[in-house]
């Protein structure tokens, strides 16, 4: 499958490598640490965070349980309300279906909205092949773009170039692409924001066909939600006459009300906001339902799977399919600070990227199978998670299945994994040892962090989840540090558990 | 077979193992936050509007007509879009030459009109957002993010709740809705907040008493 960054090597080696970009580490550090100062301040705010959080996730997981039930209402939702579904079980066959859809409305340019799924499955690329041009509308995916470069954090792409690396990106590239930027171009902030929006309102304005994603798909209306703050998301949902959003299967939230939990701990989680600028929320078409010849003409939904239904087979996995792509689990990650978002080789970076990347592509490649030793398991993650995904449970989970194999869904199928000795995995548990051992601060803060972690995980899962777990012990996962688990097993060499 | 049959499929064993039965989700958290009076409410959505860059007037449903015009003609505003269902009387002394909108208008010629004003369908105090659900003095989704300046009236205290949960119950998710909270705003160049990368630059919201005007002309 794509999705792999071409030719990435595992993580120790780019995070090695991106640990001695000082620009990065320092762009990256000023980032996370505003961020995550800002995010206590917006949680703070609010008296029930955590009530908001334990409905969040039990939402996600009750969804989760009955997946197939409430997949099939909501297409029969966005049916009714004039859409047309499409289920694509990888990404071949989603970058099928849109080039497809595309290619019927006889355009040869469309508007996108940034979208994690879509670059999961190299869209772009996919259209490229067809002489299709996509264009990203919001300004960090923009830089990313015209920078023939990678995203580096889930909500804000270009985090890792600062003002004058964009400024020189704009006044060299945009005139490949569309408008050019204006003359003495500077790199204030506001000068740089003023010469995209000029750039991409002149394709806002013509776009025949607009690609999304959703951060929200409601199963009993056939609602879709994007959440942002710019406005390209409303431009790209609101003036072209096609409409297509490509969206995971676990994107399902069951109600309408089940909004208020996920619109209350989204904004504050992600952007730090009480509330992002806009939200946009569409159900079918224009002539589906109500709203006076309102927004796109024809809308199609892509369902896509490409790895998600195998995670969920995986009981202790399955909860990585909880994730609502806040990206506060980032910016709290010792190890994502000083590595750097590339380093992960996958549009999913940071503890959400190490857990959710190599349950989606399986762990066969080198990266994939050194993701789940890219944390210091300190469970900063876990605390931040607005749907209280236990991250380091997982992790430990997908080490022990890298170290001594086992049985795993692959494409719908079970096969067994054989264990790992001497082969990739395992060497990639020896660098990252050597990596985390040479920055020994990313260690120390995951130790410190260690103890108050242990005591907030339960033995097991309370609510519905104890149905789920009641019949085994969750394992008391983040009580071994690593440093402590390497010495016990010799670096995996001895198939530590 | 089809995917959609594959894709089933695999759901379907991938949770073989997990038990049928089911508890109610918990809902323990609040409706709202805080105990606040009207008005306090009201005062709320006025300082987390402003807070979000919004720029807040408040007056009596008699001033509203002088208020917007005053608005339009400070901004310089030559031309100003109108929803087909909006008060007639709102725009009685302003100067600006109005727009109707009209399906056939294209996003080129929305782009050269100055401002836009509408009314609102709910805005939530907590969070400072206005939401717009495509009503008839609303209009179309595209007329509010064109244009570079909107004006948002919003009744108060009719249409003000408290919080998010209790906008969602108010909305009907069959239609176009919008929610809104502050002008367009980026903060993708090293953190720095820029305002209006897409959607219009500058929002003000005009919070009309409406009980005030009730009192005074009873
Ligand atoms: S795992 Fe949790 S914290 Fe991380 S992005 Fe997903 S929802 Fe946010």
């Amino acid at each position: 499958m794509s999705g792999t960054f071409v030719g990435m090597p595992a993580f120790p080696e780019a995070a090695h490598e991106a640990v001695g970009n000082r620009t990065l580490r320092a762009n990256l550090r000023h980032a996370t640490h505003t961020i995550r100062a800002k995010r206590e301040k917006a949680v703070a705010e609010v008296s029930d965070w955590a009530e908001l959080r334990e409905a969040g996730k039990q939402i996600k997981d009750h969804t989760l349980r009955h997946l197939d039930r409430y997949l099939v209402q909501l297409e029969e939702s966005v049916v009714a309300a004039g859409g047309t579904v499409h289920w694509a079980a990888d990404a071949d066959e989603a970058n099928e279906i849109v080039t497809k859809l595309v290619k019927m409305t006889g355009e040869s340019e469309v508007v996108k909205v940034k979208s994690m799924a879509t670059q999961e499955i190299g869209l772009n690329e996919a259209l490229e092949a067809e002489g299709i041009r996509a264009y990203e509308t919001d300004l960090a995916e923009l830089i990313v773009q015209l920078g023939k470069d990678r995203p580096s954090h889930i909500l804000v792409p270009a985090i890792h170039r600062n003002r004058g690396e964009i400024r020189d990106i704009f006044a060299r590239e945009m005139s490949e692409w569309g408008r050019p930027a204006p003359e003495g171009l500077t790199d204030t902030p506001a000068e740089l924001a003023e010469a995209a929006r000029l750039h991409l309102r002149e394709k806002f304005l013509r776009a025949k066909v607009g690609i999304s994603g959703a951060n929200f798909m409601v199963a009993d209306t056939g609602t879709l939600v994007v959440v942002e703050s710019e406005g390209n998301g409303r431009m790209c949902l609101t003036l072209p006459e096609t409409l297509i959003s490509v969206v995971g299967i676990e994107k399902i939230v069951p109600t309408w009300q089940d909004l208020e939990v996920f619109l209350q701990t989204l904004p504050r989680s992600s952007t730090a906001e009480r509330m992002n600028p806009y939200t946009s929320m569409w159900t079918g078409t224009r002539d589906g339902r109500a709203g006076e010849g309102d927004g796109p003409q024809n809308f199609h939904l892509v369902l896509l799977d490409n790895g998600r239904s195998d995670t969920l087979a995986d009981e202790v996995g399955r909860q990585a399919l909880r994730c609502i792509r806040c990206s506060a689990c980032l910016n709290v990650c010792p190890v994502y600070e000083r590595a750097g978002g590339h380093a992960y080789g996958s549009v999913y970076p940071g503890p959400i990227g190490a857990i959710l990347s190599p349950q989606l592509r399986g762990t066969a490649s080198e990266i994939d199978a050194s993701l789940p030793y890219a944390s210091s398991l300190c469970g900063a993650c876990y605390e931040v998670c607005p749907v209280a995904i236990d991250i380091p449970e997982v992790l430990v989970h997908l080490r022990e299945r890298i170290v001594e194999g086992g049985p795993v869904v692959r494409e719908g199928n079970k096969v067994v994994l054989k264990p790992a000795k001497g082969h990739a995995a395992e060497r990639a548990a020896m660098r990252a040892a050597r990596w985390a051992f040479s920055h020994p601060g990313a260690l120390r803060t995951g130790q410190r962090l260690a103890s108050r972690t242990r005591r907030l995980h339960p033995r097991s899962l309370p609510g519905p989840g104890k149905a789920w777990s009641g019949t085994r012990d969750l394992p008391a996962v983040p009580a071994e540090p690593f440093r402590d688990w390497w010495q016990r097993t010799n670096g995996g060499k001895e198939g530590g558990k | 077979m089809s995917s959609r049959e594959r894709i089933l499929g695999r759901v379907r064993r991938a949770l073989a193992d997990a038990p049928s039965e089911d508890t109610p989700i918990e809902r323990a958290y609040l409706r709202e936050h805080g105990d606040r009076s009207v008005e306090e409410t009201v005062e709320l959505l006025a300082e987390n509007l402003a807070d979000y860059r919004a720029i807040v007037h408040r007056c009596t449903a008699a001033d509203l007509p002088a208020t917007l015009a005053g608005m339009l003609a400070a901004r310089g505003s030559k031309t100003v879009l109108v929803p087909p269902g909006l008060e007639r009387s709102w725009l009685a002394e302003a100067d600006s030459e109005q727009v109707p909108d009209r399906v056939e208008s294209t996003p080129h010629e929305l782009d050269r009109i100055d401002s836009v004003v509408t009314a609102c369908a709910v805005a939530v105090a907590e969070t400072g957002t206005i939401v717009l659900d495509g009503g008839p003095d609303q209009g179309r989704r595209r007329i509010t993010l064109v244009p570079d300046h909107h004006i948002c009236v919003v009744r108060v205290p009719d249409q003000v709740v408290s919080s998010v949960p209790q906008a969602l119950e108010r909305l009907d998710p069959a239609r176009p809705l919008t929610w809104i909270s502050g002008p367009s705003a980026t903060s993708d160049i090293e953190l720095d907040r820029v305002e209006g990368v897409h959607g219009p630059r500058t929002l003000e919201v005009v919070l009309v008493d409406t009980q005030a005007s009730l009192e005074v002309n009873s």
